[in-house]
């Protein structure tokens, strides 16, 4: 088992590496010099060999990439040309929206898609189980900028129920804030519960037609139990493994829904980010981001061990 | 004659083309995607208007029977503008799915069939699935500069490692498959046998992730659009349209309301035919045909 973790965790560093070398090379291939684009046209040639400098792109591509992973390995994201700060900075300031939303949406997601998961499941074939199905199409189709706005619409505008966009003032509590986040929490929730009601269905599908199952039938298992506590248990992983994949996608997801509802989060930072092209800005959050899902799945890979005692390598 | 044209076994293609439209979803999908294909190509002959047709006068009217679709704040026309935007949608995910096809095939069937290639392959591709879809199709417009080239390439280089995925595995499957090794004791050469005898059997699973590509691509595109990332401004996509409905939210409702559905009945549509195609192709469930 210890060679199992030590292979993952080789093939974790692997990925990783690949990961940072791929986001050098995206911010590299910009046509021309990205300093004179980021500066803009009314800059000298004196700025912009100036910020050519502080970027160290004048000096050659491979010792840019030393200096790069160098810097990474010490934590140093690079500075925000437009923010004048560091990224990580940036980045940190702007953690709270989009963490709270992406938890708040995976929440919601959760609820709606897993029992209505196992009930179609249960119910395979039953006008129930086709609705559902449908309806998780229907839900996978809509973009969730448009839903969000839609909703925006009906609770926020005509109903006033909730605030229309931002993230309260400096001054606002938490629970203020955490206002702000439902109709975008639900967008998002409702667009990716699809993927996950999908998920436990199959899996559910799968158990429900195991021996123990019926065994546990044939014993005189009250029918609540033997769904709830025999299969349910069992369809588990995958349907563990669902969720933690929809947390990664979800906080791409918050890019294009954190710039309707106009939350000061990861995501709008990094539009505004490309519409300035402030590339260390781009640079670091896809790194943070894409760190995070390949720790997400390394988690995942790790969490089987701990839940499935048939998973030993 | 005429007997032995009614008595001749049906082909396996048309056998299935007709348990495919059969299934109800299926065919509502199908006869959806006809109407877009339609709408777009002939979209100057259908619209009533010009799509950019600016009419200050005739600004932010809502539905009626003159605008259908009611009018923007320019006074453009919603409805002409929603079908013209079919044609850059449809456009964007097509090429997609061509460009990141050629590109996924390739590195899939290169991973699976060369056991050398399969560990740098398969990691590459892990690392690239590391960034979400529309995340790094910012970032690669961002670098390479907002145009129509671009979001096709940057959403290919997104969705091709999707792909290879499924083809690597596939491959790996047919690769042991009795024909195969027939064919590489007959001493016919690795690019027939993978031209011929397993990319041909690679078409069903390509056909159905080609599909459910196509809905991820034009969601992606209409992203993309809506963040202003996309083509540039004056081209109707329904993604810059909902964008500028935004500013008139509780005023103009139907700004973002049409083009929102015309997506959602676009992608709807494509993933009816997708699952269709997946319940069909995959033997286990292929109980009809």
């Amino acid at each position: 088992m210890l060679r199992y973790i030590l292979q993952r965790f080789i093939g974790m560093i692997i990925v990783m590496f690949l990961v940072v070398t791929i986001v050098f090379i995206i911010v590299r291939v910009t046509p021309g010099d990205p300093a004179a684009v980021m500066l803009g046209p009314e800059a000298t040639a004196a700025d912009i060999a100036a910020l050519r400098q502080q970027l160290g792109l004048d000096q050659s591509i491979p010792v840019q990439y030393v200096y790069f992973i160098g810097n990474l390995v010490q934590g140093d994201l690079g500075q925000s040309i437009f923010l004048d700060q560091p990224v990580l900075q940036a980045l940190a300031q702007r953690a709270e929206p989009t963490f709270f939303l992406t938890i708040f949406s995976l929440l919601i997601a959760s609820v709606i898609a897993i029992p209505i998961g196992i009930y179609a499941a249960y119910r395979r074939g039953s006008f129930f189980d086709q609705a559902a199905t449908a309806l998780a199409m229907l839900a996978a189709s809509i973009p969730s900028f448009w839903l969000g706005l839609i909703l925006m619409q009906i609770f926020a505008v005509r109903f006033g129920l909730f605030p229309v966009s931002g993230y309260g003032g400096p001054g606002t509590s938490l629970t203020e804030r955490l206002g702000y986040l439902v109709l975008p929490a639900f967008a998002l929730g409702i667009v990716s519960s699809a993927l996950i009601m999908r998920f436990t269905r199959a899996s559910m599908l799968d158990v429900l037609g195991d021996d123990y199952i019926r065994t546990a039938r044939a014993k005189g298992v009250d029918e609540r139990r033997v769904v709830l506590k025999h299969a349910f248990k069992n369809a588990l992983i995958p349907i563990l493994t669902v969720v933690g994949l929809t947390a990664a996608v979800l906080i791409s997801g918050a890019v294009v829904t954190e710039t309707v509802f106009g939350l000061p989060g990861v995501g709008s930072l990094v539009v505004s980010a490309v519409l300035r092209r402030d590339y260390p800005v781009i640079q670091g959050a896809l790194l943070i981001i894409a760190a995070l899902y390949v720790l997400i799945n390394f988690a995942i890979d790790m969490l089987y061990l701990v839940v499935d005692p048939r998973v030993r390598y | 004659m005429t007997e032995i044209m009614t008595n001749a076994p049906m082909s396996e293609r048309s056998k299935f083309f007709r348990v495919l439209i059969r299934r109800k979803t299926v065919l509502f999908g199908l006869m959806v995607l006809a109407i877009f294909v339609v709408l777009a190509v002939f979209a100057p002959l259908i619209t009533p208007y010009a799509p950019n047709k600016l009419s200050i006068v005739n600004r932010l009217k809502p539905p009626d029977m003159r605008w259908f679709f009611g009018t923007d704040e320019f006074g453009r026309d919603v409805f002409s503008r929603t079908i013209f935007s079919a044609r850059l949608s449809l456009m964007v995910g097509f090429a997609v799915v061509v460009l990141a096809s050629l590109i996924g095939v390739t590195l899939g069937i290169l991973a699976g069939f060369f056991q050398k290639l399969d560990a740098p392959i398969t990691r590459l591709i892990d690392a690239m699935m590391a960034f979400p879809d529309i995340l790094l199709a910012i970032a690669l417009v961002a670098a390479l500069g907002p145009s129509l080239t671009t979001v096709i390439v940057a959403l290919s280089i997104v969705y091709a490692p999707r792909l290879a995925r499924i083809v690597r595995a596939s491959t790996l499957v047919i690769r042991e498959l009795p024909y195969v090794e027939a064919a590489t004791s007959l001493g016919i050469s690795t690019r027939h046998i993978m031209t011929r005898h397993i990319l041909r059997n690679l078409l069903s699973p390509i056909l159905v992730q080609g599909t459910f590509l196509f809905a991820n691509a034009m969601l992606a595109e209409a992203g993309l659009s809506f963040l202003g990332l996309g083509v540039s401004p004056e081209v109707p996509t329904w993604g810059t349209m909902i964008a500028s409905g935004r500013q008139y939210i509780g005023k103009a409702d139907w700004m973002t309301l049409f083009p929102g559905i015309a997506i959602v009945l676009a992608v709807l549509s494509l993933q009816m035919v997708g699952d269709g195609f997946r319940d069909l192709l995959d033997p286990r469930l292929r109980k009809d045909l």
